[in-house]
């Protein structure tokens, strides 16, 4: 403690002066962020707002419009209409008749660096995954990025069977990964070399939401044809 | 009284050109190494990295210049760092309205501009000493001379790791992508080839210099 006092030599500024810039510029500052805030975040909501619709016509693409369901206490779901307020949902997609063709539900888990979010596409002709599109994302570029680029592995959503057993409790197959090159059953998600944490945590992600979510959907399909 | 004073004037442009070359934040300070080697894996993401740090430097130059002498000693880390990190809130804010994929690219290394040394070190060493106007220039200078060495970066490590610059393809199919270019590794040696480059350059000319100084 013995050098303290070389600093102490300049004239010291009152206690008041020290409070008063410090205070003064976090008040400045404050104001300044809540400004910047409000007024950027109706914009961001948007941008938001449209890159799910985006992305849902994505993995949907015969789609044409959609609704967004939340499933409540009782495992049925519910329509909601314009404001989201939270809870597990799930989308809709209509053809141009207004029939029912599929569903897009978003689903996350852990990846190789953080938590990847996906939202995939479920359609009832084909009983199958048709679609999956990364909505966020960490994973290390040029090698756990290749889940979205890869054309290989993206050939796994074209038709990725989640067929029920009969009684519709669970799904038949559940999905599983396997190494690169190795898929036999249409339930399989086969691999990339050089991405395999990543591609093996979207085939964990996608076989935990399915076994979740499709047999909920297929037994309370009455509740998204009746808003169609 | 001459209407135009040439030697005030070449020094107030001094303060921006010093900081593209001389003075470069990258390749001669070597400050602000996290971005450098973090976020320019693409052309794109380095473009973005620099100017949202161009924008912070200039914006944190001027506040803290303007309020020099309002600031005391004892409290001007604490307060530039208040500063520092209240224009990166904004910037991010404002990245994220401008698009998604921008922001989900830089991911978490727009917060990190907060502790990129080279603007506490601008704060610092030059606004907290200089007018308004020159610390403007100075910020300027700077924040090009980062962009420009971001870009110089990501430009390389794209070409070589993806193929492309720009996201636009360069070679088709005829071209194997050296995947290392792009991860950490990739950064390191780039860094180091273009600082070999410019320290090269900068010995020419000192040698060129004392040449002549030798002859005349």
């Amino acid at each position: 403690m013995s050098q303290l006092p070389l600093v102490a030599q300049a004239p010291r500024p009152s206690t008041w002066h020290m409070y008063r810039a410090m205070v003064g510029i976090g008040i400045l500052c404050g104001l300044l962020i809540v400004v910047v805030f409000e007024l950027t975040r109706p914009v961001i909501e948007r941008n938001k707002a449209e890159a799910l619709q985006r992305a849902i016509f994505q993995v949907l693409p015969d789609a044409r419009s959609s609704q967004t369901f939340r499933l409540d206490g009782d495992d049925r779901f519910e329509l909601l209409q314009g404001k989201t307020d939270g809870g597990p949902m799930v989308y809709a997609g209509y053809d141009e008749q207004q029939r029912l063709i599929g569903i897009a539900v978003e689903a996350q888990g852990m990846g190789y660096q953080d938590v990847i979010r996906v939202l995939y596409g479920y359609s009832f002709e084909k009983d199958a995954i048709i679609g999956i599109r990364v909505l966020e994302s960490k994973e290390t570029p040029g090698l756990g990025t290749k889940i979205e680029t890869d054309p290989d592995f993206l050939k796994n959503f074209e038709r990725l069977d989640v067929s029920l057993t009969d009684d519709l409790s669970r799904i038949a197959n559940p999905i599983g990964f396997v190494k690169p090159g190795k898929k036999e059953q249409p339930w399989q998600v086969d691999g990339i070399t050089g991405a395999t944490i990543s591609s093996t945590a979207i085939a964990n992600i996608l076989s935990a939401s399915t076994s979740y979510w499709i047999p909920r959907i297929r037994q309370s399909l009455d509740d998204f044809r009746k808003a169609g | 009284m001459p209407a135009f004073d040439s030697t005030r004037d070449k020094r107030t442009t001094d303060e921006f050109v010093k900081g593209l070359w001389k003075e470069n934040p990258v390749f001669v300070q070597v400050l602000g190494m996290c971005p450098v080697l973090a976020v320019s894996n693409t052309a794109r993401n380095a473009l973005a990295m620099g100017l949202a740090t161009l924008f912070v430097l200039v914006m944190s130059n001027i506040v803290i210049s303007s309020l020099r002498r309002f600031i005391p000693k004892q409290v001007r880390i604490a307060t530039y760092i208040l500063v520092i990190a209240t224009f990166v809130t904004i910037t991010e804010y404002v990245i994220q309205a401008i698009s998604l994929d921008l922001h989900k690219a830089l991911g978490a290394f727009i917060s990190l501009i907060v502790v990129n040394c080279l603007i506490l070190g601008r704060a610092e060493a030059f606004a907290s000493k200089n007018t308004v106007g020159r610390s403007i220039l100075d910020g300027l200078g700077m924040g090009v001379g980062f962009t420009f060495a971001l870009l110089c970066l990501g430009a390389v490590r794209e070409i070589f790791g993806s193929g492309t610059l720009f996201g636009v393809e360069l070679f088709h199919d005829r071209f194997q992508d050296w995947v290392m270019m792009i991860l950490p590794a990739g950064g390191f040696f780039t860094l180091a080839g273009w600082l070999l480059v410019f320290n090269w350059f900068k010995e020419r000319k000192a040698r060129a210099r004392s040449l002549r100084e030798e002859a005349a």
